[in-house]
């Protein structure tokens, strides 16, 4: 059972209404001295054990980011950040490697409880392998700056699929790292993506052989535990030939007064007719309903289809987070390559989320589709914002684009900034986008059958991200539907 | 001083050499001047000029403004006029307004900006920097009036201009257009020219209660000039603005309507025609703001491109929290007839209230092969296929045009572009 | 089972119904008759709790229970069920799953035990067999993409399955085919027992002859104007009702 399934059951019982990922855990941690200097750059590398040419690359990002200044074009408003106030490197305290897992701090144990990580997995963690585990699901899970448990990893190396904290990829197989890391994703790409290159701590690596398909579905569980403490994972992802793999994430955060920072960067690679389906659940602590509080979620995901045939699928659901900036992208160079971004961005109290995609065509024949969902509740405000760029050489292009927003309440905001670039005439692109609000038709048949202003908001908007919620792996969805309902209360009736 | 800034420099020495000989109060175009000081023409970084880059401009000589219309005009200079010919017409050259070319109208009161200069409240020139150069620099315009519920019939005014001995000339039209409440008028505007030159007019639109305007844009100029036009409009409850703009001339050009929907029940059409080849390059920017309750807009932008040309589309429509029962629909399609063309095109939605429906749609594509197919294999040429399908395309748009003459004058144009790509 | 007095409501400021006074017992089918606009659908809204409409001055009861103090959702769960005019799409929202969560509802409400989803299907797929509805109806989206006859199909499964009390038909037989009637009548028949009352709204005598009821009402200008058998809806299809009413007056 995924992650969020749990969750919710536990969750219940956790706090009141609100955000019920909340808890704290407490945990002995080591934390590198506050503030961002070329000094924390190079204690990050140290503590990684990094190779020389892993620090040069740090310090060179560093020196660039310096000279960047913080994107504004986004739909969202904020105070600026200050990037000395925050820690740069926090890890639990513990020994050697995290292969003995008796000398995890039986605090994480409870956390993965919490969190809900599955019973197999959780039985895994305490040894008991064998479990009945239905179709098994290989858990990463990164709390705060470092990795550290992951599951399943011997039945993966079998086939030869590679699953491992990325710290330990650049150890392991620094050839792989070196070749790909920064490759989708330049360290200058963009203010974010240069910090994150200077300070990234952890995250996972995954590589899938030519023609392997990963035996089953790979997971990352991403948790902001620490106070003051920024989190920048990255990760890697490379499909060789014919390769192909369904790679889950979900994230969570406790309730804080102060907005924290996570800054991610994910890299996909997917070679000729290899295949990477990337789903997302993103429930960072949101902020409380005055919008205290909340993290700032600025990340960067790109994936390039750089081999023939190949295909990158994004699907998110964004329910948490104060701050949501966020465009899953896909470079589509190889012939007939395709890309897709199924996206659920829900807001609700004071949240802001300016979210979307760039699909940029390069190579003939190449396909895109994008379908998103936006609702907004409460105060908040919700962005989708696209790109759709067809180069001259893509003949054949094609591109479609759906993207409905709804309206609960008549407080929030509801926006769409599509851009569409085109450059070549056998192109065709199309888009449309709708806005509207739940009808009051729609709330009273449902209410007439018995059920709760709630229930039936809830249902109603789960009937309007059906499109998106219908790619995610089966109980995924299923669960991602209750987190969409949970994030929604208060904001009706 | 920086590259931005640079920019304006040439027109800030004008400025300078005109000062105490520009008509009306010099305080907004002192305000403009620091304004353009400051911040400079409208550059790429800027989210609403990421497609068209005024860099050129800049960089261009523009002859020293002209204080009075030089004589260079003879009627060749005008467009045909064809069905419209029988219609009272305001005739400007060079940005100045010539009386002995012109026909007054009847029932709508024209005044010369020249001899009556002032600035609309509409107007925004600190967020909108053509418009700032058009504050600072601004000589002549037509103000038309129409009063209570008079029903002014069809107006023409026409733009020309065209460089002086092969030195480009800049000229700088501030127009001002009020219907009072209930009244009605049909303007047709045609901007044409020859060589380089700038066109940079300012239209201030008011429309009272219930009035309608028929708003019909042809921007036809030289191949070689810029067209930067700004129109605000302002639509008052039950009102209808219903324009329709077909952009086919100039090198660049950008024309931004910004239209406020500010009483219940007013209506705007926004639609237009580009037609674009060689490295011509045009943007049509439009900003529909509802901000009163049960208003509808509608938008249809068509854009065939030849050649090198480049289309530009951004169209936003925002909606206030207060405009609840908000109808919005806007639908962005562009042909591509060449390899060499390219679109691009933001359409906008950004909404604050709930109750309304919204949508906008944008297709980009070439023609469908299969029609292409089926009129061929019926025995028509190719070229001649072609020119059909686009016009069938072009349709949808033009159909909106119910005034016949500027219907008829319209197609004209658009079978003598024809001519020149087939 | 259903006790109106002098029921007033209105939709903004304008006035609809104008004193109904009605009572329908246990057990017994009632029918509305009344031309357009005369305040049938305006009533079984009403009734159900739709916040367009005020109610102004009047009573109803429902089993003894204040009706109009109840919400919309809590008048489904006590028993009453409108079956809608014009039923609304829900996109998105597959119809199994809508009404396993309706009847679910009703029955937590009921104090029985849920169903799961295995056991809702046996049921559902029974009695979408019985009334005759393809199989797929049960898997695409509520109402969406359904003909008119589908979508009053669609409300009769829903009321065959929720088990109500009180079942109001808003017009339930227009754009019926004569099959069609005859198996919505069908449905409702097989409800009728001593726990069961219904308000059936028609324009046309038609459906009355598969429903026969015990009582028929002539609604005009917000009143019932003249209450009869079931005679008197055959009387309304041979003179029309500017006659009835006429007379009435």
């Amino acid at each position: 059972m995924p992650a969020i399934a749990e969750t919710l059951n536990t969750v219940q019982s956790v706090a009141d209404n609100g955000y019920k990922w909340g808890f704290e855990t407490d945990i002995e941690m080591e934390f590198a001295p506050r503030g961002l200097n070329t000094d924390i750059v190079r204690l990050i590398s140290e503590r990684k054990g990094e190779p020389a040419w892993l620090l040069e690359w740090r310090l060179a990002a560093f020196s660039a980011w310096q000279g960047m200044e913080e994107p504004v074009w986004a739909l969202l408003n904020y105070p600026k950040i200050d990037y000395q106030d925050s820690y740069y490197y926090a890890a639990p305290k513990k020994k050697a490697g995290p292969a003995s897992l008796d000398e995890v701090d039986p605090e994480l144990l409870r956390m993965y409880e919490k969190l809900g990580i599955p019973v197999s997995e959780r039985a895994i963690l305490a040894g008991v392998e064998g479990a009945e585990a239905r179709p098994p699901m290989a858990v990463d899970a990164v709390f705060d700056s470092v990795s550290v448990a992951t599951t399943f990893r011997s039945t993966l190396a079998k086939s030869g699929v590679i699953f491992c904290p990325i710290s330990e990829a650049v150890r392991e197989h620094p050839e792989l790292v070196r070749k790909y890391l920064g490759s989708v994703v330049p360290p200058t790409d963009n203010y974010f993506a240069a910090l994150n290159s200077a300070v990234f701590t952890d995250g996972s690596f995954v590589f899938i052989p030519k023609g392997v398909t990963c035996p089953m579905e790979l997971s990352t569980y991403f948790r902001i535990n620490a106070k003051n403490t920024g989190q920048f994972e990255r990760t890697l992802i490379v499909c060789e030939e014919g390769a192909s793999v369904s790679y889950l994430e979900g994230c969570t955060a406790p309730m804080r007064d102060e907005n924290q920072l996570h800054a991610a960067v994910v890299e996909l690679v997917v070679l000729d007719d290899a295949k990477i389906k990337y789903s997302t659940v993103q429930n960072w602590y949101p902020g409380d309903a005055q919008g205290r509080g909340g993290i700032y979620n600025f990340v960067t995901k790109r994936g390039a289809c750089r081999g023939a045939r190949s295909k990158i699928s994004w699907t998110q659901v964004e329910t948490g987070s104060a701050i949501t900036w966020k465009y899953p992208s896909c470079v589509l160079q190889g012939e007939g390559s395709v890309g897709e971004f199924y996206s659920v961005a829900l807001t609700n109290n004071h949240q802001q989320a300016d979210t979307g995609t760039k699909m940029i065509h390069i190579g003939k024949n190449t396909t895109s589709t994008i379908v998103s969902k936006g609702i907004s509740a409460g105060h908040s405000n919700n962005t989708y914002r696209g790109l759709v760029r067809i180069l001259p050489k893509a003949a054949g292009a094609r591109n479609h684009t759906q993207c409905d927003s709804l309206l609960i309440g008549d407080l929030c905001g509801a926006h769409t900034v599509p851009y569409i670039e085109c450059r070549n005439p056998g192109a065709k692109v199309e888009h449309e986008a709708t806005t509207s609000k739940i009808s009051e038709d729609q709330l009273f048949y449902c209410r007439q059958r018995g059920l709760s202003q709630e229930d039936a908001v809830g249902m109603i908007v789960n009937g309007f991200c059906r499109e998106v919620l219908k790619e995610l792996p089966m109980e995924f969805a299923v669960e991602a539907q209750k987190l969409l309902a949970v994030s929604l209360e208060g904001s009706v009736g | 001083m920086n590259a931005v800034t640079a920019s304006a420099t040439g027109f800030l020495a004008r400025y300078e050499g005109l000062t105490g000989r520009l008509p009306g109060d010099p305080a907004p175009r002192r305000a403009a001047r620091d304004i353009l000081l400051s911040a400079g023409l409208p550059h790429l970084r800027e989210e609403g000029w990421r497609y068209t880059n005024l860099a050129p401009l800049g960089d261009a000589r523009f002859h020293e403004a002209l204080t009075e219309a030089s004589g260079f005009t003879g009627d060749d200079d005008l467009p045909s006029l064809g069905g419209l010919s029988e219609l009272p017409r305001l005739v400007f050259v060079q940005g100045r307004f010539s009386s002995a070319q012109s026909v007054l109208p009847e029932l709508a009161s024209v005044r010369s900006f020249a001899a009556n200069a002032e600035f609309g409240a509409l107007a925004n020139p600190g967020r909108d920097r053509l418009v700032a150069l058009n504050t600072m620099l601004a000589e002549d315009g037509a103000i038309i009036e129409v009063a209570e519920g008079v029903d002014a019939g069809s107006l023409v005014l026409i733009s020309a201009g065209r460089d002086i001995h092969g030195t480009p000339v800049a000229f700088h039209p501030r127009h001002s257009i009020r219907l009072a409440a209930g009244a009605r008028l049909t303007l047709v505007e045609m901007a044409v020219g020859h060589g380089q030159y700038l066109h940079n007019p300012v239209t201030e639109i008011v429309l009272g209660e219930g009035a309608a305007l028929s708003h019909v844009r042809l921007q036809n100029e030289g191949l070689a000039a810029y067209h930067l036009a700004t129109v605000y409009a302002d639509i008052a409850a039950r009102a209808t603005y219903d324009s329709f703009t077909l952009c086919a001339g100039a090198r660049v050009a950008r024309t931004e309507l910004l239209v406020r929907l500010h009483g219940t029940g007013g209506h705007a059409a926004i639609n237009a025609a580009q037609l674009l080849r060689g490295a011509q390059h045009s943007d049509f920017t439009t900003v529909v703001r509802h901000e009163a309750p049960g208003c509808a807009s509608r938008q249809t932008v068509k854009h065939v491109l030849a050649g090198r040309a480049r289309g530009v589309f951004q169209g936003k429509i925002e909606v206030d929290r207060l405009a609840q029962k908000t109808d919005g629909y806007q639908m962005n399609q562009a042909l591509l007839l060449s390899p060499d063309a390219e679109i691009d095109c933001k359409p906008q939605l950004e909404i604050f209230a709930d109750d309304v429906k919204c949508s906008h749609g944008a297709t980009v594509g070439e023609l469908d092969s299969e029609q292409m197919f089926y009129l061929v294999s019926r025995g028509i040429p190719q070229a001649e296929a072609r020119a059909l399908l686009v016009q069938a395309f072009l349709g949808e748009a033009l159909d909106m045009v119910a005034d016949e003459p500027a219907r008829a004058m319209l197609d004209d144009v658009i079978s003598s572009w024809w001519v020149h790509e087939g | 089972m259903l006790e109106i007095k002098n029921l007033h409501a209105s939709i903004g400021e304008k006035p609809i119904l104008r004193g109904i006074t009605l009572t329908v017992p246990d057990g017994q089918v009632h029918a509305i008759m009344g031309p357009n606009g005369s305040g049938k659908s305006t009533l079984s809204y009403v009734l159900s709790g739709h916040s367009d409409f005020t109610v102004t001055d009047g009573t109803a009861h429902f089993d003894g229970t204040d009706l109009l103090a109840m919400e919309p959702e809590a008048r489904a769960q006590a028993g009453l069920f409108l079956a809608f005019q014009a039923p609304v799409e829900l996109p998105g929202v597959g119809n199994a799953n809508f009404l396993r969560t309706a009847l679910n509802a009703v029955r937590k409400a009921r104090g029985e035990p849920e169903l799961d989803a295995a056991q809702f299907l046996k049921l559902a797929r029974a009695e979408a067999k019985r009334l005759q509805m393809p199989d797929d109806m049960l898997k695409r989206n509520v109402n969406v993409g359904f003909s008119g006859g589908e979508k009053k199909r669609n409300e009769v499964l829903q009321m065959t399955m929720l088990q109500p009390k009180l079942a109001i038909l808003d017009e339930t037989d227009s754009g019926l085919d004569i099959d069609a009637l005859k198996i919505v009548g069908d449905g409702v028949n097989a409800l009728r027992s001593p726990g069961f009352s219904a308000l059936v709204i028609t324009h046309h005598q038609r459906l009355l002859d598969h429903i026969v009821p015990d009582a028929v009402h002539v609604l005009a200008h917000g009143r019932i104007v003249r209450s009869g058998g079931a005679d008197l809806a055959r009387a309304l299809e041979a003179q029309g009702y500017a006659q009835v009413i006429a007379e009435a007056a």
